[in-house]
């Protein structure tokens, strides 16, 4: 469970997270929904400490991100699979060499044992056998499926992913969604999943948040969703005929 | 002048980040050894063939304009030398290294900072700085005095070819080669090269490491990299010299 407390965020005079407050679910997939420049990105990397916040809380099953060590902090990031918008692959490292690094860096697991993990995660994401691909040669869906064997391989307890089906194919982009669901499912972690995809948003909303110019402006399931009177929310969500149709019917 | 110290005041948080104990030294020394290889090995080429044609043209044009026969041959044995170990080993060749190294550094490092390949390093707890700039710094400052001193080995045998194409005997060449050399100028030469590897490394990598945008920011930052490198190379070669040579 992660929760925030009244975050504000500024970049200068660019106010971009206003009074922000949520809490994300174990075992969940939390969706933070909202158009682009809404925030979303900026949300999800203020939780992992790459942005510092102005004010406010972050709570990681209780424990406050911003009121413990640095030491304490990297340990607890190592906690933390993210996935990233572009994939964030190590260019000059193979898939098998890109999902081993976390075990590099922090295990001290015999080079049998790394492998084993690596072929099981890469089995998870569907890619056996594509150990010594380069990234280079790697198209987007398999880039992402790559990017989230890295995340889960240090078996974290979170999981936070930015826009992990924007660039892909809307078959594949589901095929990405059941991937990051059922994860989230099978180890109970805490997954947090930005989009700005109505498609995942109905294949995997379970806890969705809308958020509108770095304001929480919506909360609810997908099903509550559909029948929303907020304006902001029904521009947003219905802005595509076919979602129109979808409403009417 | 408040963007120069605003500039100064990055450089020296990064450089307060690089230099710390790195997390697992296996990872390291596999870093350091690839680092090695990108930053030294792939420029002992280009560094040879510089060296060369430079140390036969230094020779030649030393030759023509010593047309007086009062002065004596072996001249351009020593004026070759001494041209090699004291500036062009060091500072030019420095320079060109500050081009290609310096803007493969930028590159490298700014790439992996628009694609997020530096935050992913930094939310796994790993300090991206030490990580990723620390074996290059290394790389070069280790590697570098390697390079010039293969550089006046053939700087001075292309002055030799060069020698002997405007007729200077090799017994001359040679006397004019060994004639008073002062071993203290290649400690000069190699002091002022370690500098500036520390230069090229660490302004290079500043540069790629806080590069904000897309594609194109990469490039200017390449850009800028080789340019703030080279003016430091020439403006810490002025105060070095000043310094240890007077
Ligand atoms: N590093 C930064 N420095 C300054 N401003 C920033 C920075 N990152 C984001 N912003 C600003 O914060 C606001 C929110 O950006 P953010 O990237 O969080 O949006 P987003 O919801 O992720 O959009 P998208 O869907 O396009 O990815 C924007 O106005 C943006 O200009
Ligand atoms: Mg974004």
């Amino acid at each position: 469970m992660i929760e925030i407390k009244k975050i504000e965020k500024y970049f200068g005079n660019n106010h971009v997270l206003k009074n922000v407050s949520f809490l994300f679910e174990r075992g969940k997939t939390n969706l933070i929904i909202g158009e682009s420049g809404s925030g979303k990105t900026t949300l999800i990397k203020i939780l992992i400490g790459l942005h510092k916040i102005d004010s406010g809380n972050i709570l990681f099953d209780g424990v406050d991100f911003n009121a413990i060590k640095i030491k304490n902090q990297r340990k607890l990031r190592q906690e933390i699979g993210m996935l990233f918008q572009g994939g964030a692959l190590y260019d000059y490292m193979s898939v098998e060499e890109n999902i081993m690094f976390p075990l590099n860096m922090f295990t001290k697991k015999t080079e049998i044992e790394k492998i084993e993990r690596v072929n099981f995660c890469l089995k998870k994401v569907k890619l056996e056998g594509k150990n010594e691909l380069m990234p280079s040669e790697l198209s987007g869906g398999m880039t992402k499926r790559v990017a989230i064997a890295r995340a889960i391989v240090m078996q974290p307890r979170y999981l936070l992913c930015d826009e992990p089906n924007s660039g892909l194919d809307p078959k594949t982009a589901i095929i990405i969604d059941k991937l990051i669901q059922e994860i989230t499912k099978e180890y109970n972690i805490t997954t947090i999943v930005n989009t700005h995809d109505m498609n995942s948003v109905m294949e995997i909303g379970e806890n969705i948040t809308f958020i509108n110019k770095g304001e929480i402006w919506w909360k609810g399931n997908k099903d509550e969703l559909l029948n929303s009177n907020n304006t902001e929310l029904n521009d947003f969500v219905f802005a595509s005929e076919l979602f129109k149709r979808l409403k009417k019917s | 002048m408040i963007k120069l110290l605003h500039h100064l005041g990055l450089y020296f948080i990064m450089m307060k980040k690089v230099i710390n104990k790195p997390e697992n030294w296996g990872v390291f020394r596999r870093q350091l050894a690839l680092e090695m290889e990108k930053v030294g090995l792939n420029s002992v080429v280009i560094v040879i063939i510089l060296s060369f044609f430079v140390g036969a043209v230094v020779s030649i044009q030393t030759s023509i304009n010593m047309d007086n026969p009062l002065l004596p041959s072996y001249l351009v044995g020593l004026a070759s030398r001494d041209s090699l170990i004291l500036e062009f080993s060091p500072t030019m060749i420095s320079l060109i290294l500050a081009g290609k190294v310096g803007s493969s550094i930028a590159s490298e490092l700014g790439s992996m900072r628009v694609t997020e390949q530096i935050d992913a390093l930094e939310i796994m707890g790993i300090n991206s700085a030490n990580f990723l700039i620390l074996p290059k710094v290394i790389a070069a400052v280790f590697f570098f005095p390697f390079l010039i001193i293969i550089s006046m080995g053939v700087g001075m045998l292309g002055a030799w070819v060069g020698g002997l194409s405007a007729n200077i005997t090799t017994a001359d060449f040679m006397f004019g080669l060994k004639y008073e050399f002062t071993p203290f100028y290649i400690k000069y030469a190699i002091i002022k090269t370690i500098f500036f590897a520390f230069i090229i490394s660490t302004v290079s990598a500043y540069f790629g490491y806080h590069t904000k945008g897309g594609a194109i920011a990469v490039g200017k930052a390449s850009t800028a990299a080789v340019v703030a490198s080279s003016i430091l190379i020439l403006l810490f070669n002025y105060i070095l010299t000043d310094i240890i040579l007077s």
